[in-house]
Parts: structure tokens; C-alpha cells; sequence
């Protein structure tokens, strides 16, 4: 069957309950109850503390067929998913699902853990590095399922994706299960994408290596949620958790892409007081922030909040006062671990807060503007974070469908040309983000604007701006490198995507080798 | 008129630059062979800018090449760069008419019989070049700019390079003169800090108040200051169509005098006017109304 973008989902996956087709970005409503995990009561004498993974398997006890959740907040620096499943392969136990809310090269060990019939699910947002190579190869027997950060959200709080024990790894945490992410040798600021989990699983499970003094203060992660607390040696290398600077890009191309985009922002009229906005931490997105921050600055505008992954460089705007707040959902760098910990107008906000569809409202629906990126898009507006130029994994949406879904407008930044690949094609290979929450396009040789929103254009060709038919941008990008031969994938499906509102948006089928 | 308010350089053996070039906005780019290639790359950057040449839409932009200079391998670069049809070569540390002619001889061999012909930027460099700067510009009517390059020039002073540059002082307003006397484009020296956008702001300020009608570039971030610089302002072009308008009420009450304000307008003001509308109808700035 063909969804409402036109990409051909079959009727029946296997491995992959019931599947509902994409209808629309606003169409599917929800028809279910919350999930509710079993209600508990300890004795006032029992304690949390463990000695060790082992143990607490014991305990609960973690049985072949479960399903495992981690969050991504250290990144490359994580330890624990890979502790854990050690912990799980010692114990001869078979069968488990792993719900890791984004996949890194750290976490390459997955791979054998699925050859030796360990792990044989994998649920997850994002995914990069051997993991997502392998996944392409066809390393599962059932599909991946991709899911938006809102999404995860959402599958978990409506029971769609039941986690049966949830190992939070926790910067800091007290002997009594408060935890939060802002003090300890792993600091990584927000616990934000573990939100979900610590309120919706069976059992959690808090693993740290820096057990404060009870009560934990600030508590990001309260101790009624949390069953056990496991102290190990080491959680994470704090050197892939945070990076101690993020830096605004050099590269002319760049800054070209990033100074249009606020041109296009600031046509928009939407740089007034109480503005919110949300940029990625990398490339352009944030070259971006520092031109509207610029225009911010001239004509003393004073925004709301800044939302989503949050940089130094929205600290520097929140402490300057061009925003009011900042919503944090994950943080990248030591200044906005110190920020959370410190300033009050920095709030810590849970995955389903930031973006999940389905529930009384969601941040990404405050947002006036969000810059995001693309490895592909096609004259239809959808876009593919999903796969690279050759059909294999290298990302996921993570928040992009959410914040698209969400803004007023929602931009994409990109180059037109990616080395010696045109960005615009007829048809994207993998659709994670349709193009209906797709407003503009924007790349160093013109913008695009999406038909749908005639209004816009109109603003645009009044402010000067170089608007271009997409098809016209994407002839531009041909002429000068040629159209890409289309990627030959395999029959087999590798990776299911799923929408953030739990319908199949498009599937990713195996590549060769 | 030949816009040439920013001319950027664009290093000749970077293929992802080449290709790009011309996104950036700036009236010329300057496809470069010079400084920005090691001598053991000439061969290959030749090679990559006269693909490029042929290739790469740079859209608006002018397309000028930097040849090396007449003592290393000038010679190999026009007749391998003239025939992919540069707008213009630009000549490095020129100091005589002669070398002017002697470019001017090799373009014209090098180049095919329906070609346009290739203009001449000559970048004036030394203290030889600075004295004879005026001869240079006159040499030949392929020339259509001198260009001033402060960093070897001071270093052939023996003078210290500052962000003020009173050590060029004398040698801008030299060039400009030249070029003015000449009825050729005078274009200033790079700004190198290229994370300094107030220097470069008060640079481009000084270079367009002695009367340089554009400046050359190292970094496409720098584009946009320059242009504001040299783009008229809106006073501008309110006071060229307020002198304008005076002109032309007092032709048709058939008065050859008229004034402004209680000013003369005069033939000089006139031409200033005329200049200033025409740049600004060519920018686009004009709005609707006029």
C-alpha cells in the first residue's frame, strides 16, 4: 500500500505489529489509554543500593525476551549500555530488545550481542557508525524501528513500546534513586530523553559512578521512579559525552547558507519580542543563530526561549538576555551543563515535554522558527536524514520531524551541492520528515519555497531574496554536477521509520555487501 | 560601467572554492595562481582554473585570474588561461609600462579571433610600481583598473604594516590618481584579518573617502561590509535625484544655473549625481518610487 506521500509500505512486516500507514502530519489521533507500569511500595528499612549489574539482573529479575531502554546523553562517551549488555551476554540471556534512544560508534558491541542471539531488537531514534552499517547489512532478522525523539516519547507513554527495564545511566545519583546529570565525573546536563522511560517502565534501574549525599539536589530523576541504584567503576569518558567548546563554522559555503537563513528568518517578521526559536549545534544551524542573534541585537528584540539540544552559544543568548529561557532536552558542552545547574530560566525538560504528539501540548508547538538539516530532499519538500548518498544508515530524525511538525516555519539548511552530489532529487530514498512541515529550503545558490506556503514567498521576494522554484535549484545542482544515479537497494527490510505518530512514514531496505 | 567593488580571491587549487566561487555575491572573482598555490601545485591549479573557466557559472561575477608574475611563469598562464575567456588577467608586481605591452602581447597571441578581449588589472605592489603607476595605467587600452598590494609593497618600503596604514597613505592616494588621470578603476588593498569586520568596516570607509571604487578581498565573510561601503547610501541617492530634479527644472524655465539648497549645482556636482543614480539603478536600490 501506498501511504500519504506516496512511498510504498507493505501490508504486513515481519516482526512489526500491526502497521498503520503515514496519513498526514496531523491526521492519525490516538485512541488508547496511557501505559501504566506496576504500582510498588518498599519497606521504610529497604535499600536501593547494589553492588553490581549481576546482582540487580538477579533481582528483578532481567529474563530472556525483554526489552532494555538506555538514553543517548553521553553519546560517544557511553559506558553503560555496553556494561549492561555484557552484564546480560554473562547471564546466557537471549532475545532482548534494546530501546537506545540514539546508537554511536561506542555502542559497535551491539553487533556480536545480536550474532550470539543476545539482543535480537533494536528500537532507536538516530544511529551512526558500525551499528548502523551492520543494521544496513541486514544484521537483524526483524526491522529496526526508527523513531522521532517525540515519537519515543510518545510509544512509550501510550504503551506502543513497552520497556521492561530501564537502565538509566546517571551522572549523579544518591543512594535513594534521585538522580541528576549535572554533577559527577560524567556531567552531561539534561536527562531529558530518559524522562519517558523513568516514568513509564516496569522497573529502573539508576548505574552511576558518583553517589551524592541524600536528597540529590537538583533532582532531575525522582527517587519514587527509581527501583535500584548500581555504582560502578566508571559510567562514560566524559571526553565523547561533552565537548568543552562548540564552535561556529568557518567554512564561507556555510556562513553563505546561515547568513540567507536569517535573512529568511528576519523576513518571516518573526524576529520580535517574544521570538522562539530552534537551531542545531552544528554547521550551519548554529552560524545561523549567531546572525540572528546579530539581528536580535539591532533592533533590541528580546525572545522567549530557545529550545531542543542546547549549546554555549544559547547560553551566551540567555545570560545576554536576547531569550528569556531555554528549554533543554539534551545539552552538548560544559557551558550548558553549568547553566542548567545554575540559572533558573534554564529548564530541564523530558523527551514527551519536548515533542511528543500525543499528549495536552508539546514545546515544539510554541516554536516560531527551527533550522534543520537534510542529506536529501526532494521537489516535494520530504526529507531523508536517514540514509547517505549510498542507502546506508547514518542518523534518524532524532527531533527533526518533531520540531517540523511543530514551528510556524521550519527551514532547512543545506548545501546544494554535498561534495559532488546535487541535495534535491525527485524522490528522496528513505522519507523521515514530509514535506508538508517542510516551509523552506535554503542553500547557497537560492531558496526554495514550499508551494503550500504562498504567503511566505510573497515576504521573501518583497525582502529581496534570491527564491527560486525548487525544480529550477534542483536543474542548477544538475547542471553543474550531473544527477546521481539512483541507489540500488535490496528486497529486504532493514529499518522501519516511523512517524511521530506512530504510523510508517517509509521503510530502509538492506544494501549490498 | 564594470562594477568592481569587491574583487575576491579565490585560491586556484581548491576545486570546492572553484566551484562555489561564484555564490558569494562579489562584483569579481579572482581565480588565483599566485600566492595561494605552493610552486609545486602551478601545474595542477592551471590546470583546475582553466577547467573552471570553461565549466563554472560564476553568475554575475567578473572572472579575473591571477597569473604568476612576468619573471616566473606568466607566460605559461596566459597562453593556458586567455583562450577559456577570462573577463580579465590580473597582473602581478607590475612596475613598468613595458610590462604592461608585454603582457598585452602575449594575451593578444594567446587569444582566439572571436574572442572579447581580455581586460588588464595591473596590481601595483613595489615602489617602482607605486612611481610609475600613471605610465601603467596609460600603457595600453586594455587596461581597465590598477589595484594596490600593500603587503609586498611594505615590505619593499621597509615599513611596518599597520591596521591603520598610514604607511600606505602615500600610495593609495598615488593610485588613485593614476587611475583617475588614467579614466581607470582604482581598487584597494586587502583587509587580511578577515575576523576583524569593524577594521575592515573603517578600512573600506577610508579606501572609498580617497576615492577607490572598490577593494580586493581574501574572505567572502568580508563581501557584504565592502559592499555596503561602497554601495551609495540612501542620503545619497536622495541628494543625486534632489540635484537631478534642480537640473532639470531650471533647463526647462530655461536657466543654465540651478541651485540646491542655496549650493550651485554645477557640471562636476551633475556628474557626481549622474554616477550615483546610475550605481544605484545597477544595485538595485532604487525602490519604486522616483
Amino acid at each position: 500500500m501506498k501511504n500519504a506521500i506516496g512511498r510504498e509500505i507493505p501490508e504486513t512486516i515481519s516482526g512489526i505489529a500491526a502497521i498503520k500507514p503515514f496519513a498526514g502530519a496531523f491526521t492519525t489521533v490516538p485512541e488508547m489509554t496511557r501505559q501504566a507500569p506496576k504500582v510498588k511500595t518498599i519497606k521504610p528499612t529497604d535499600r536501593k543500593l547494589v553492588d553490581s549489574l549481576v546482582e540487580v539482573f538477579k533481582k528483578i529479575p532481567v529474563t530472556d525476551g525483554m526489552t532494555l531502554s538506555f538514553h543517548h546523553h553521553f553519546r560517544n562517551g557511553d559506558g553503560v549500555v555496553n556494561m549492561v549488555l555484557a552484564t546480560a551476554a554473562q547471564l546466557g540471556l537471549k532475545n532482548l530488545t534494546v530501546a537506545l534512544s540514539s546508537v554511536f560508534p561506542v555502542h559497535a558491541p551491539i553487533i556480536e550481542h545480536v550474532k550470539n542471539g543476545v539482543v535480537t531488537g533494536l528500537d532507536t531514534n538516530y544511529m551512526s557508525g558500525p551499528v548502523a552499517q551492520a543494521v544496513s547489512k541486514g544484521l537483524f532478522d526483524k526491522p529496526v524501528v526508527l523513531r522521532t525523539h517525540g515519537g519515543r516519547g510518545r510509544a512509550i507513554e501510550c504503551g506502543q513500546l513497552k520497556i521492561d527495564v530501564a537502565f538509566i545511566a546517571a551522572p549523579a545519583a544518591d543512594e535513594y534513586g534521585n538522580l541528576n546529570g549535572v554533577e559527577g565525573p560524567a556531567a552531561c546536563g539534561s536527562l531529558g530523553y530518559a524522562f519517558p522511560d523513568a516514568q513509564y517502565a516496569d522497573y529502573v534501574v539508576a548505574v552511576t559512578d558518583y553517589i551524592g549525599e541524600y536528597p540529590l539536589s537538583p533532582i532531575s530523576i525522582p527517587q519514587t521512579r527509581v527501583d535500584y541504584v548500581v555504582k560502578v567503576e566508571c559510567v562514560g569518558d566524559p571526553k565523547g559525552i561533552v565537548s568543552g567548546t562548540t564552535r561556529i563554522t568557518k567554512d564561507p559555503v556555510g556562513l553563505k547558507i546561515a547568513e540567507t537563513a536569517a535573512k529568511v528568518i528576519q523576513a518571516t517578521g518573526l524576529i520580535k519580542n517574544g521570538f522562539a526559536f530552534q537551531t542545531g549545534a552544528g554547521g550551519a544551524s548554529l552560524a545561523t543563530a549567531a546572525f540572528v542573534r546579530k539581528m536580535m541585537e539591532k533592533d533590541k528584540v528580546v525572545g522567549s526561549f530557545a529550545l531542543g539540544g542546547i549549546t554555549g552559544y544559547m547560553v551566551d543568548m540567555l545570560e545576554s538576555g536576547l531569550f528569556k529561557k531555554l528549554m533543554d532536552v539534551q545539552g552538548f558542552d560544559l557551558e550548558a551543563i553549568r547553566s542548567l545547574s545554575t540559572n533558573p530560566n534554564h529548564l530541564e525538560i523530558g523527551a514527551d515535554f519536548y515533542a511528543s504528539p500525543f499528549n495536552a501540548g508539546c514545546a515544539v508547538n510554541q516554536l516560531d522558527v527551527v533550522i534543520l538539516g537534510a542529506t536529501e530532499m526532494d521537489t516535494d519538500f520530504n526529507v531523508n536524514v536517514v540514509t547517505g548518498s549510498d542507502g546506508v544508515i547514518m542518523g534518524g530524525s532524532g527531533g527533526h520531524a518533531d520540531a517540523a511538525a511543530g514551528a510556524k516555519v521550519t527551514i532547512i539548511v543545506a548545501n546544494l551541492l554535498r561534495g559532488r552530489l546535487p541535495i534535491i532529487v525527485d524522490k528522496v530514498l528513505t522519507a523521515t520528515t514530509p514535506g508538508e512541515t517542510i516551509d523552506v529550503l535554503v542553500t547557497e545558490r537560492g531558496v526554495a519555497v514550499n508551494p503550500l506556503r504562498a504567503d511566505l514567498k510573497e515576504k521573501f521576494l518583497a525582502a529581496g531574496l534570491p527564491v527560486k522554484d525548487i525544480q529550477e535549484l534542483k536543474q542548477l545542482a544538475e547542471k553543474i554536477a550531473g544527477a546521481p544515479k539512483a541507489v540500488k537497494t535490496g528486497e529486504k527490510i532493514v529499518a522501519v521509520v516511523e512517524y511521530r505518530d506512530g504510523t510508517i512514514i517509509d521503510v530502509v531496505r538492506q544494501v549490498e555487501g | 560601467m564594470d562594477l568592481r567593488r569587491s574583487m575576491l580571491f579565490i585560491p586556484g587549487n581548491n576545486p570546492g572554492m572553484l566551484q562555489n566561487g561564484g555564490v558569494f555575491g562579489a562584483d569579481s572573482v579572482i581565480l588565483d595562481l599566485e600566492d595561494a598555490v605552493a610552486p609545486m601545485e602551478k601545474d595542477a591549479a592551471r590546470f583546475l582554473v582553466a577547467q573552471a573557466l570553461r565549466t563554472v557559472d560564476y553568475g554575475a561575477s567578473e572572472t579575473v585570474v591571477r597569473i604568476n608574475p612576468l619573471d616566473t611563469f606568466a607566460a605559461v598562464d596566459i597562453k593556458a588561461i586567455v583562450p577559456c575567456c577570462p573577463d580579465a588577467i590580473l597582473v602581478p608586481k607590475v612596475e613598468s609600462a613595458a610590462d604592461i605591452h608585454q603582457v598585452a602581447a602575449m594575451i593578444a597571441a594567446a587569444e582566439k579571433t572571436d574572442q572579447t578581449p581580455v581586460k588588464i588589472i595591473a596590481l601595483l605592489e613595489t615602489p617602482c610600481g607605486i612611481v610609475e603607476a600613471y605610465h601603467i595605467a596609460k600603457a595600453d587600452p586594455r587596461v581597465v583598473a590598477l589595484a594596490l598590494g600593500a603587503e609586498d609593497y611594505t615590505a619593499g618600503l621597509g615599513a611596518m604594516r599597520t591596521k591603520e596604514g598610514t604607511e600606505i597613505f602615500t600610495a593609495r592616494t598615488i593610485v588613485i590618481n593614476a587611475a583617475a588621470a588614467a579614466n581607470v578603476q582604482s581598487i584597494d588593498t586587502p583587509y587580511t584579518d578577515a575576523n576583524d569586520e569593524e577594521g575592515l568596516l573603517a578600512d573600506t570607509q577610508l579606501a572609498k573617502r580617497l576615492g577607490f571604487k572598490g577593494k580586493l578581498s581574501i574572505n567572502p565573510r568580508q563581501i557584504d561590509v565592502i559592499h555596503t561601503v561602497f554601495n551609495p547610501s540612501l542620503n545619497d541617492i536622495d541628494w543625486a535625484q534632489q540635484v537631478i530634479h534642480a537640473i532639470r527644472k531650471a533647463e526647462a524655465e530655461g536657466s543654465g544655473v540651478a541651485s540646491l539648497n542655496g549650493k550651485m549645482v554645477d557640471l562636476p556636482i551633475v556628474n557626481r549625481a549622474e554616477r550615483i543614480l546610475h550605481l544605484a539603478e545597477l544595485l538595485g536600490l532604487m525602490g519604486g518610487e522616483k
